[in-house]
């Protein structure tokens, strides 16, 4: 996985990225698998998640969005199905796709900059989810460019530690846009 | 039914018809080891486990079969990594098992405890960790199934020593379901559309290739191959992997592309405008420079491997099919050219002025290999299986022996490892032990797996070494010679230490040696004439000869470089 932030609409984004919604068996070494073959045919992962799958025990689905630009993706996605536990692919170009992402930030607070962080928390739509004397966590689900413009009005404040889950996606309902 | 993991085991490896186990017994995998005493499964006990694989690596590309070799966990199974990686590499068929510490110790770093399923995870198609007596038989029917269909490879199978020594209920899956494959599909309906694709490029083409990789092999499409190229008149190459699939006495074989390649196979590709490959996959080897690979040829790329496709080349037409398949459907839709006549006119010039050549031997030596290779292949019996090492040798031989037949030329290609000749002649002549089986074989290579020719004297398998002694790491020597101004860094080996001849009679084996052409003659008829213990034959060679055509590394196949004796002139 690259830390290289690609020059792109956000600083999360490549500008050429697609998601893979990966539907693999629930064994274990599975994440292994897929992490080995992104590492040695130098593939590009910007992020991933990983839950069980819809009820089944048996499968778990992985959101893997990739680096277009690293490899073709038509190579990704032959490679990755070559994987024997990889039971099935979708390919999700980027407007086709409803994409959500889960950020969590704690954010040291004192009297002084209380009111602006509250309001950059409403114009985000985040919620707050615990809170302290000196400190508060919020947690906004959103589009992974909210989730971006959050994290920029965060720099503002000092002492912030930040995760982001990494996105989820479904194809989007009615017309898909052509490829 | 109860039985123990072991037995279990070996009762389904029985299952899947194997008869032969190359192996080396140790801790973790004792207690598989107990029932095969009573199994009818014949098992070879190598000196090393590189061995067992190489072996097994031999048996398979010799009979189609997929290759079993069994060892013991930590160095054992280590020791077999190389084996697997060249099996991977060259898409052979291969069941590979390995003995673990218990279920409980994993994780603990236990005595001879490593994660094997972790290390082999690149280089197999798929591994298992066995988790229960119960699996077991599920897992070796998967295994084969998974080695031996689609594109063929190495399946290893861990199994930790707890699972062997618990009982479990016997049974056998009977069906592919059974095999708990959900996201395996290796056989994919025919694309009628790409089919007629095809056939329309094969309409315009007035310089067509079949450039036949080792997938044609794999694929047993030979006879299919033979009648599509009689039937259209098309010229063929057959890669270092796929020789032997066209004969290499049909007219219509060019012989081998790329870097050692013949003139006329290189220069046809290059020159082509449309190249139908087969079960090949662009390797750099054949390809040189990649932008400069047949500039002007559009691509018929079939492969069972979709991740081939346009992997190191567009493909203008991909095929996604068993080779056989593809050219039957090919066939049925009477995909033809139009008239070759000119494409062979041209394609017979640049035979007829550029064959393959080398200096005319000396009657007191040192021996050309090449005259050695040619020489030994005269007087062989037709249908004599040819193993080799990694090298100048390797391409002596692929260049200088007449491939007929299919299984007949085995070597490792992809990995190029060094050491494969000797085991995998011995693995060879295991699975066709009414073929004659020699291995032609480096000095360098042959001292890297020498010792299984003990293996081979006691389990009674008489195969025929041919070591081109030339006392150099040959093909190292030889790039140092052009491209490094003659600087010869550690690559000089000795012709005389080890005495090939000693350490032959040591192993038990006949020991011979040749150092000019009559003894050269003499040697190899007494080894034709042995055929009930193993022979090396220490052939003395120039160390100076050099494997030509040769394209340079990163050059493009334009630049290619022919024999001294043939330069001068345009070039």
């Amino acid at each position: 996985m690259s830390p290289e932030p690609f020059l792109g609409a956000t600083s999360h984004t490549p500008v050429r990225h697609h998601i893979l919604s990966v539907l693999v068996e629930n064994k274990a070494g599975v994440l292994a698998r897929i992490a080995g073959l992104f590492a040695r045919r130098g593939f590009n992962i910007y992020s991933l998640a990983v839950a069980p799958a819809e009820s089944h025990a048996r499968f778990s689905r992985v959101t893997i969005v990739v680096d277009a630009e690293s490899a073709p993706l038509e190579q990704i996605v032959g490679q990755l199905d070559k994987l024997v536990n990889v039971v099935a692919i979708t390919d999700l170009a980027p407007h086709d796709a409803v994409e959500r992402e889960l950020l969590l930030a704690t954010i040291q607070t004192d009297v002084a900059n209380r009111t602006s962080l509250l309001d950059t928390l409403a114009s985000a739509g985040a919620a707050i989810v615990d809170v302290d004397p000196g400190a508060v966590t919020v947690m906004l689900a959103g589009t992974p460019a909210a989730c971006d413009q959050l994290e920029r009005a965060l720099e503002d404040f000092s002492e912030v530690e930040l995760h982001r889950t990494g996105r989820v996606a479904l194809p989007r309902l009615g017309e898909a846009a052509p490829h | 039914m109860q039985l123990t993991g072991a037995e279990a085991l070996i009762k389904s490896l029985e299952q899947q018809g194997v008869d032969t186990v190359f192996g080396l017994p140790g801790g973790a995998i004792l207690p598989v080891y107990d029932p095969l005493i009573d199994s009818t499964i014949r098992h070879i006990l190598v000196r090393h486990e590189q061995g067992a694989g190489h072996m097994a690596e031999g048996y398979a590309l010799a009979t189609g079969r997929p290759g079993v070799a069994m060892v013991t966990s930590g160095p054992g199974a280590t020791n077999i990594v190389t084996p697997i990686g060249n099996a991977h590499m060259d898409s052979t068929p291969l069941v590979v098992i390995t003995g673990q510490v218990a279920t409980g110790s994993i994780g603990t770093d236990a005595f001879q405890e490593c994660d094997i399923t972790g290390i082999t995870m690149g280089i197999t198609k798929h591994n298992f960790l066995v988790q229960s007596a119960q699996e077991i038989p599920r897992a070796v029917a998967a295994a084969f199934h998974l080695a031996t269909t689609g594109r063929p490879g190495p399946v290893l199978i861990d199994v930790p020593k707890d699972v062997t020594q618990s009982m479990m209920d016997w049974w056998y899956p009977s069906t592919v379901e059974e095999y708990d494959l959900p996201g395996y599909r290796p056989e994919v309906p025919l694309d009628e559309d790409a089919v007629a694709r095809a056939v329309a490029l094969i309409a315009q083409s007035e310089r067509p290739v079949l450039y036949v990789g080792g997938g044609t092999l794999k694929s047993r499409a030979s006879k299919e191959l033979l009648a599509f190229a009689e039937r259209t008149g098309m010229p063929v190459v057959t890669t270092l992997m796929a020789r032997g699939a066209f004969p290499d006495s049909h007219e219509q074989h060019l012989g081998m592309p790329g870097m050692h390649g013949f003139y006329a196979a290189v220069t046809a590709i290059q020159r082509s405008d449309l190249l139908i490959s087969l079960g090949a996959r662009f390797d750099d080897r054949v390809t040189g420079k990649i932008s400069a690979f047949a500039a002007g040829a559009k691509v018929i790329h079939v492969d069972i491997d979709r991740a081939e496709f346009n992997k190191v080349r567009h493909a203008d037409v991909a095929l996604q099919s068993n080779i056989a398949a593809a050219l039957k459907a090919l066939d049925a839709l009477d995909a033809t050219p139009k008239s070759l006549k000119s494409w062979w006119k041209e394609i017979r010039s640049w035979q007829a002025k550029y064959p393959l050549v080398y200096d005319e031997p000396a009657v007191d030596g040192p021996l050309r290999p090449q005259h050695v290779v040619a020489s030994i292949a005269q007087k062989a019996d037709p249908g004599t299986i040819v193993t080799s090492g990694v090298g100048q040798h390797q391409m002596w031989a692929a260049q200088f022996w007449q491939f007929e037949e299919p299984g007949t030329w085995i070597n490792s290609g992809g990995a190029g490892t060094m050491g494969f000749g000797v085991p995998a002649a011995i693995g060879a002549k295991v699975g066709r032990p009414d073929r004659t089986v020699w291995c032609i074989d480096g000095d360098g290579c042959f001292q890297m797996t020498a010792q299984e020719l003990v293996t081979a004297r006691s389990e009674g398998i008489p195969i025929k070494v041919a070591i081109l002694n030339n006392a150099y790491l040959g093909m190292v020597r030889q790039w140092q010679e052009m491209f490094y101004d003659e600087r010869y860094s550690e690559v000089y080996l000795s012709a005389d230490l080890p005495d090939y001849v000693k350490w032959a009679e040591a192993m038990g084996c006949v020991g011979l040696r040749a150092t000019n052409l009559k003894e050269m003659e003499d040697v190899i008829d007494e080894a034709n004439r042995i055929n009930d213990v193993p022979v090396v034959i220490d052939f003395r060679t120039d160390s100076s000869e050099k494997v030509f055509p040769m394209v340079a590394s990163g050059a493009s196949n334009d630049d290619i470089m022919v024999h001294p004796s043939q330069r001068g002139g345009a070039m």
